[in-house]
C-alpha cells in the first residue's frame, strides 16, 4: 500500500513536470512574456489544466467511494482572510520579478535549467522567514 | 484570425497539451491517493526535518512532508524525461539576483497565502474556492504590474 501510494505520487509529479515542460512554463522568459502581454498562452495552460481537474474533482468522488491507495478524498481548503489575499499580492510581485514560481523551479532543475537553484534557495528562504513569523 | 496570432504568436497547441498533462497529473494524484496537490507547501513542510520551530512541526506539515518530497522529485524527473524525449535542454538568461530575490518574495507570499499557481491556480479554481479565485486574480495583477515595471525600469530580461 505504501509503495503504491508513494509510487503514485511520484508518477503524478512526473506527469506534472512533463506538462510544465511541454507547455514551456519552465521557461521564465515565456512566463514573463505572458506577464508583459506579449503572449497569452499561459491562459491556455491554466485553463486546460483547471478544467480537467475540475471534472475530476466533481465526478470522481461520485464514481469511487475512496481513492485507490488511501482512505478518503481530501479537499483544498482555502480561507477567505487577510493572509490569503495579502500573501497572493506578495507572491505575484515575486513571480513578476523573476518569472519563476514553485512548480517550474523544481521542474526546471530536472530539465537542466541549473539557475533554478537560485530560485529554489530563494523560495526555501522565503518560506522559512514566513514560518518563523508565525506564532506556532 | 490576425488578432488570434497577435495574442498567441507561438501558437496554442503546446500550451493546451501541456496543460492537459498537468490536469491529468493532478487528477491522477487525486484518484490514487485522494491528495490535492499544490507545490508551495513542500517548501514549508521540508523545514520540519531540520528546524525545531513549532510552526514547521505542525501536524499538517509533518504528516505530509514525505509525499511532498516524492511529488517534488517527480516534477524534476518528469522534466528530465521531457528533455530526453521531446524537449531540449534549456538554461535561462534571467540574472541570478532576480531569480533569488523573486524566489524569496514569491516563496514568502505563497506560504503566507497558503497557495501558489498550482494550489490556488489549478486546484483551487477546480474546486470552486472563492478565496483561491480571488488570490489568482490578485497575484496575476501584481505579477503583471511588477513584470512590466521591471521591464520599464531596466529592460531586464
Amino acid at each position: 500500500m505504501r509503495v503504491a501510494f508513494f509510487g503514485s505520487v511520484l508518477i503524478a509529479g512526473a506527469l506534472f513536470g512533463f506538462g510544465l515542460s511541454y507547455s514551456a512554463m519552465i521557461k521564465p522568459e515565456v512566463v514573463l512574456s505572458f506577464l508583459r502581454f506579449e503572449d497569452f498562452g499561459l491562459l491556455w495552460v491554466l485553463g486546460s489544466a483547471s478544467l480537467t481537474t475540475m471534472l475530476t474533482y466533481q465526478f470522481l468522488p461520485r464514481l469511487m467511494r475512496k481513492p485507490l491507495f488511501d482512505k478518503s478524498f481530501r479537499e483544498h481548503a482555502a480561507s477567505l482572510d487577510r493572509n490569503t489575499l495579502v500573501g497572493a499580492a506578495i507572491f505575484g510581485i515575486g513571480w513578476g520579478i523573476s518569472g519563476v514560481c514553485p512548480g517550474p523551479a523544481l521542474a526546471g532543475l530536472g530539465a537542466g535549467n541549473w539557475p533554478m537553484l537560485f530560485s529554489l534557495v530563494g523560495i526555501f528562504a522565503g518560506a522559512y522567514v514566513q514560518g518563523r513569523m508565525m506564532k506556532s | 484570425m490576425f488578432e488570434f496570432d497577435l495574442l498567441f504568436p507561438l501558437g496554442i497547441t503546446h500550451y493546451l497539451i501541456g496543460g492537459l498533462f498537468i490536469g491529468f497529473a493532478v487528477s491522477f494524484l487525486f484518484a490514487t491517493t485522494g491528495l490535492v496537490g499544490g507545490m508551495s507547501t513542500f517548501f514549508t513542510s521540508t523545514w520540519s526535518f531540520v528546524s525545531r520551530w513549532e510552526f514547521f512541526n505542525r501536524e499538517a506539515f509533518v504528516a505530509s512532508r514525505n509525499w511532498r518530497i516524492a511529488y517534488a522529485v517527480g516534477l524534476a524527473v518528469g522534466a528530465l524525461i521531457w528533455m530526453l524525449t521531446v524537449g531540449d535542454a534549456f538554461v535561462t538568461t534571467i540574472s541570478w539576483w532576480q531569480l533569488t530575490l523573486g524566489g524569496f518574495v514569491a516563496g514568502f507570499g505563497a506560504r503566507l497565502s497558503n497557495g501558489c499557481t498550482s494550489g490556488h491556480g489549478i486546484c483551487g479554481i477546480a474546486s470552486f474556492q472563492l478565496p483561491s479565485l480571488l488570490a489568482v486574480l490578485i497575484f496575476l495583477g501584481t505579477a503583471m504590474i511588477t513584470a512590466q515595471l521591471m521591464q520599464k525600469l531596466g529592460g531586464l530580461s
